[in-house]
């Protein structure tokens, strides 16, 4: 089967796009002639991918990804590469050295983030579906502020290959898109095992959506109700939970002590990843030169801190800061016992419970630059990080709005059991549409 | 509580570099950060449990790779085939 072209030529009013594909091919298979844009951090052979970093600019990967191998084996037309936070660094995609991402339902607000542009490509409607990566909420918090589904897999069910890698331990390539059965279908292309990830394992999604939840127990966690969590977008998923409770699921009070850690324990473990992985980038391999004739550390330090931003060269120095002799007992040992607790309460809650269901994000999208003290934002990742610390599904779907911003219903399940969450989504999206 | 001193010790460390004009924003929001993380001394537990997967390794073996000039395509400076690095002497 020959390839065959498609023209590609968003009116991109929201700076979603850091490259357009205007004429990009495509073969047959289950995305035949499907959209899908990329997020900026997963490399793609011959297309320039720059993490939204000026230390990438001009970089072009000699190979794909393996999930992108996979959906263009699958028919699928790579549209384009997306805007980001610098590395996946940040919740709003302000963090981009080539501008702010909108949101498409309100230009005056930020789309979330990291993968702020896969979101707002597809609200927008430019693309049908689109890969993001989550480290600590990044495919969930734009779905959910942008109105629209995004799921980050269990970890080690998607190849990173390929992906530039932030924080190795917590990141997982995951599917976005308008509607649970779009992000089923790409879930079902993307997963599986790969050689070239030592982490990755041999659990393949192969998944129609059912939206049958009689029976179903789900564990409602007060602490995804409480402080923090603006009253309205409570009321929204409460109503929500409701709807499924009519569907025939039942749920249970359940209570997850170690959020009181989860915060803290994500930002040393990433921090502490990030200082050691961006450690690469010293203008020696690709990216902008650095001086020869200087020595090195005179030429890294140049390089570094022009080209880096001021969000990537602060998580860098935490990292390096926790990770300095007489500090790694203080923070990054305590935050891998904190992280093992909270993998233990999970444990615990699904013994009891099918999925665990809460807002996904604690508001509904910020205003633009609303967010510019660092701690605040870090603050705004509270209900996403615990699966990444935990390593478990967890998919969001738009379930209402709050002052008129669309409110994302956050349902994480057991380790591999990807396909109920997405069926829990979906049983909810049937339901209201 | 890090010190000026201590951020521009840490940028040195990190070779991401500060300029003075960003040293008293840095050093003010590093220290909220780290007061935020004092959380971590409070927690009790034991560290991390051994999972199904642990050291994946494979054989040893040559396989077929990118091209020289593919790994070159992206590195600014080069010579006879070779990445050129600054100085390390």
């Amino acid at each position: 089967m020959p390839a065959q072209t498609i023209i590609f030529e968003p009116d991109d009013k929201y700076n979603a796009f850091l490259k357009v594909c205007n004429k990009p091919s495509h073969t047959n298979g289950k995305l035949a002639g499907i959209t899908v844009a990329v997020k900026d951090n997963i490399s793609t052979s011959g297309i320039e991918t720059t993490c939204a970093s000026k230390i990438l600019k001009g970089y072009v990967p000699p190979y794909d990804a393996h999930v992108v191998g996979l959906v263009k084996q699958a028919g699928a037309a790579i549209a384009g590469k997306t805007n980001m936070d610098e590395f996946g660094m940040g919740t709003t995609t302000e963090n981009s050295a080539f501008g702010p991402t909108l949101n498409p339902r309100d230009t005056g607000r930020v789309p979330g983030g990291s993968s702020g542009g896969s979101a707002a490509a597809v609200a927008a409607g430019m693309v049908r579906m689109a890969l993001g990566t989550d480290t600590g909420g990044s495919i969930r918090c734009p779905a959910a502020f942008c109105g629209i589904v995004g799921l980050k897999p269990t970890y080690g069910r998607v190849s990173r290959y390929g992906l530039i890698a932030y924080a190795n331990s917590l990141e997982q390539i995951g599917p976005m898109g308008k509607t649970v059965s779009d992000v089923s279908t790409l879930m079902g292309v993307i997963a599986g095992y790969d050689r070239h990830d030592s982490t990755s394992q041999n659990k393949p999604y192969d998944h129609i959506p059912r939206a049958d939840i009689k029976g179903l127990k789900i564990g409602i966690p007060a602490e995804y109700f409480g402080k923090g969590v603006d009253p309205q977008v409570a009321a929204v998923v409460k109503k929500a939970i409701g709807r499924l409770e009519e569907l025939g699921a039942s749920t249970v009070p359940c209570s997850i002590p170690s959020m009181e850690y989860a915060l803290a324990a994500y930002y040393v473990t990433c921090t502490c990843e990030a200082s050691s992985n961006l450690a690469r980038f010293d203008g020696v391999r690709y990216g902008p030169a650095a001086d020869t004739k200087k020595s090195w550390h005179d030429a890294y330090q140049e390089v570094r801190s022009a080209a880096f931003g001021t969000e990537v060269r602060r998580r860098i120095m935490l990292g390096t800061f926790a990770l300095s002799s007489g500090y790694y007992g203080k923070y990054y040992s305590k935050a891998q016992v904190a992280r093992e607790n909270v993998r233990k309460d999970f444990q615990r809650i699904f013994q009891e419970v099918d999925v665990i269901a809460g807002p996904t994000m604690p508001t509904i999208a910020f205003r633009l630059k609303e967010k510019s003290d660092p701690l605040s934002m870090y603050l705004a990742d509270i209900l996403t990080v615990p699966a990444n610390l935990a390593g478990i599904p967890a998919i969001s779907v738009p379930c209402g709005k709050s002052e008129g911003m669309p409110v994302g219903l956050q349902i994480m399940g057991r380790h591999f059991e990807d396909e109920r969450v997405v069926d829990v989504a979906y049983a909810y999206e049937q339901a209201v549409n | 509580m890090v010190t000026e001193q201590d951020v521009q010790h840490i940028a040195e460390l990190a070779d991401v570099g500060i300029g003075k004009e960003e040293l008293e924003d840095f050093t003010h929001q590093f220290n909220a950060i780290l007061e935020y993380f004092d959380i971590l001394d409070r927690v009790e537990g034991q560290g991390a449990a051994a999972r199904d997967l642990y050291n994946v390794l494979r054989e040893d073996e040559v396989e077929p790779s990118l091209p020289q000039e593919e790994v070159l395509r992206n590195a600014p400076a080069q010579e006879d085939g070779f990445i050129k690095a600054p100085r390390v002497m």
